[in-house]
């Protein structure tokens, strides 16, 4: 972070302009401030109180203590599956993100003509609406007419039911994701371009064969976008909402295979007849301490496999 | 690589004779050319499957409705009835408008609060700095899922929902991850730039205005077309705001046609034309500024 230190000494800068600088600067965050506090600090308070309430927007909130959690983990059908169903999901596709991205970069890496072309064409998936995305693969991978079932059948393939066999929803939004795989896909590649050719001359030198090289110089040199790459995953997959909602329905389509921890949260919030924002908000924080232990543990752990170039210090 | 007016089989047949006094076996160009031929399937591969989808989608808007789940390539009969039909039968013209409206006002106020808020973390000094910043770190790693009950309970109390307010007005106040990312941009411009225009007594929002803005233009370009990307994509803003069809913005609007149809059946045909022309503005602007995309993208996860 900050490489300035500026503890009690006012190094060289002049001293008389310190004040006019310092109002200068609050002045220039005061956007981020006020909108920390109405648009994060407030709701995120708020959002542990009403946990503790029923509240339906139109009648003030009232406290019920833990009720709200203790029906959510005890006595809700819904909820372990919702739970499950984020669990797999993200356990599919966290991996699988990472090892693709990584995958397509090393080949554009290695590649010497026509990269820019290729570079697009693997990147445009991306820019492509989520909304349409999904609409686009569920005719793609429609069970009876789509052309990848159509294609299967021809050549003799079983095929799957995609959208309405509750094993395969799951991975048919896996699919569609990893199909956007561009972003993390060009983080790695420009990592991958910032190792420095002499680290693996000089490993070659010392006898060591391609998978050594990759295993030895690549994946620590490259292991900083490596984890930027796994928490941002974690923390989206986790989270996943709009694949399911659209390519399914707001109850996760066949015997609710593909209803995630989000939309249950947010069918029980604004779904038509519930406005249960009280119980919403116990989801919602039953679901925030899932991220914030695996992100903990992420954070915890990336210090044994994350090498840092230039953390010279400490 | 070796120069490309030599084909690999004229390369392994000088070798022979260079061989004699070359210090070391060459055969690795012959191993190297199959690595080449290799790679190079593998990259029209996966080339085609990135694109493929993409493409058949295109190719299946110009074909007739009854066609839409037809094997062959091209379409039968060239036709833009779809495109007639779903203009016809949704507002679509007016969705877009929304979503522009929406990308724009979002883009706009986006960039400005947080190359501001970027200048003073990155150049000014002032008590609490440190703390503060990673304060906007900390609120970036907060799911969205946690806030997002009491931020409607808030645009609610405003009486703005909906209205398009709550889609792009909270980018008055910055967001963490552009302040981050145009904060490391600043870092790269020399202080002695700013301490020059100090000394010439300019202001510090001269100095942000006149001088740092320009030269981090690329990274204030990057912002504005993630923004854009993610305004004209987003879906559950929309979804949990607005609920006047004349409001709607494409993505919502998309999801309401394909709900239309639940009693004759999904209508193919006219839902991916929809999801065509619903793409076809990200694709230009991507092209326009490709460099951008690219660059942006390869600077956010490296430095930091």
């Amino acid at each position: 972070m900050a490489a300035i230190s500026r503890a009690a000494s006012p190094t060289t800068t002049k001293k008389r302009r310190f004040s006019d600088e310092a109002i200068s600067g609050w002045i220039s965050i005061l956007p981020w401030l006020i909108g920390f506090i109405v648009f994060t600090a407030t709701p995120f308070l708020l959002s542990l109180y009403f946990s503790f309430t029923n509240y339906n927007v139109l009648q003030p909130p009232e406290w019920v203590g833990l009720d709200n959690y203790k029906r959510l983990l005890t006595n809700d059908r819904l909820f372990p599956k919702a739970l499950q169903n984020t669990v797999i999901y993200a356990a599919m596709y966290i991996p699988l993100n990472i090892l693709s991205a990584l995958g397509v970069a090393m080949l554009l890496n290695k590649a010497r003509h026509f990269t820019g072309f290729f570079r697009t064409a693997y990147y445009l998936p991306s820019i492509t609406p989520a909304v349409a995305t999904a609409y686009l693969w569920i005719w793609i991978l429609n069970p009876n007419d789509g052309i990848v079932n159509s294609t299967l059948r021809a050549i003799g393939l079983p095929a799957p039911g995609w959208t309405v066999d509750p094993f395969w929803t799951k991975p048919t939004i896996v699919i569609t994701e990893i199909w956007t795989l561009g972003a993390s896909m060009l983080m790695y590649l420009a990592a991958l371009q910032g190792v420095p050719r002499d680290l693996y001359e000089a490993a070659t030198l010392d006898g060591a064969g391609p998978w050594r090289r990759f295993k030895d110089v690549t994946l620590p040199m490259i292991s900083g976008i490596t984890f930027f790459v796994s928490t941002i995953s974690i923390i989206s997959a986790l989270q996943v909402f709009t694949q399911g909602y659209v390519m399914f329905d707001e109850n996760g389509g066949p015997d609710n295979s593909a209803l995630f921890i989000v939309m249950y949260l947010f069918r029980r919030a604004f779904g038509s007849g519930y406005f249960q924002m009280g119980y919403a908000s116990a989801i919602a924080w039953v679901l925030f301490m899932i991220i914030l232990v695996v992100t903990l543990i992420q954070f915890k752990g990336s210090k044994r496999w994350v090498y840092y170039e230039h953390d010279t210090r400490k | 690589m070796a120069t490309p007016t030599l084909s690999y089989e004229e390369q392994a047949q000088r070798i022979p004779q260079v061989g004699s006094v070359a210090p070391e076996r060459r055969p690795a160009v012959l191993r190297m050319n199959w690595k080449d031929i290799l790679l190079a399937i593998g990259m029209v591969l996966l080339a085609v499957a990135f694109i493929f989808p993409f493409v058949w989608l295109i190719m299946t808007s110009f074909k007739p409705p009854a066609e839409v789940f037809s094997g062959d390539f091209f379409p039968s009969r060239w036709t833009t009835e779809n495109y007639e039909q779903v203009f016809t039968q949704v507002p679509l013209w007016r969705w877009m408008g929304n979503t522009f409206l929406v990308a724009i006002l979002g883009v706009v106020s986006v960039v400005l609060s947080s190359s501001i808020v970027a200048f003073g973390f990155a150049r000014l000094r002032f008590p609490g700095r440190n703390m503060l910043f990673a304060l906007v770190i900390g609120t970036y790693l907060l799911p969205g899922a946690v806030t997002m009950i009491p931020t409607f309970v808030i645009w609610n109390e405003f009486g703005l929902v909906g209205t398009l307010w709550p889609l792009w007005a909270g980018n008055l106040f910055g967001s963490a991850f552009y302040i981050f990312m145009l904060r490391q941009f600043m870092l790269t411009i020399p202080q002695d730039l700013v301490d020059a225009a100090r000394l010439d007594g300019a202001g510090y929002f001269r100095i942000y205005w006149s001088i740092m803005l320009p030269l981090v233009r690329p990274a204030i370009v990057a912002v504005a077309i993630f923004e854009f990307n993610a305004k004209w994509n987003d879906f559950m803003g929309p979804l949990i705001y607005l609920n006047n069809p004349d409001r709607y913005t494409l993505a919502l609007g998309l999801h309401s046609l394909e709900a239309s149809f639940q009693e004759l059946g999904t209508q193919w045909s006219l839902l991916l034309t929809a999801s065509v022309i619903f793409t076809i503005p990200m694709i230009i602007i991507f092209f326009l500024f490709q460099r951008y995309f690219m660059e942006g993208l390869a600077h956010t996860g490296i430095k930091g």
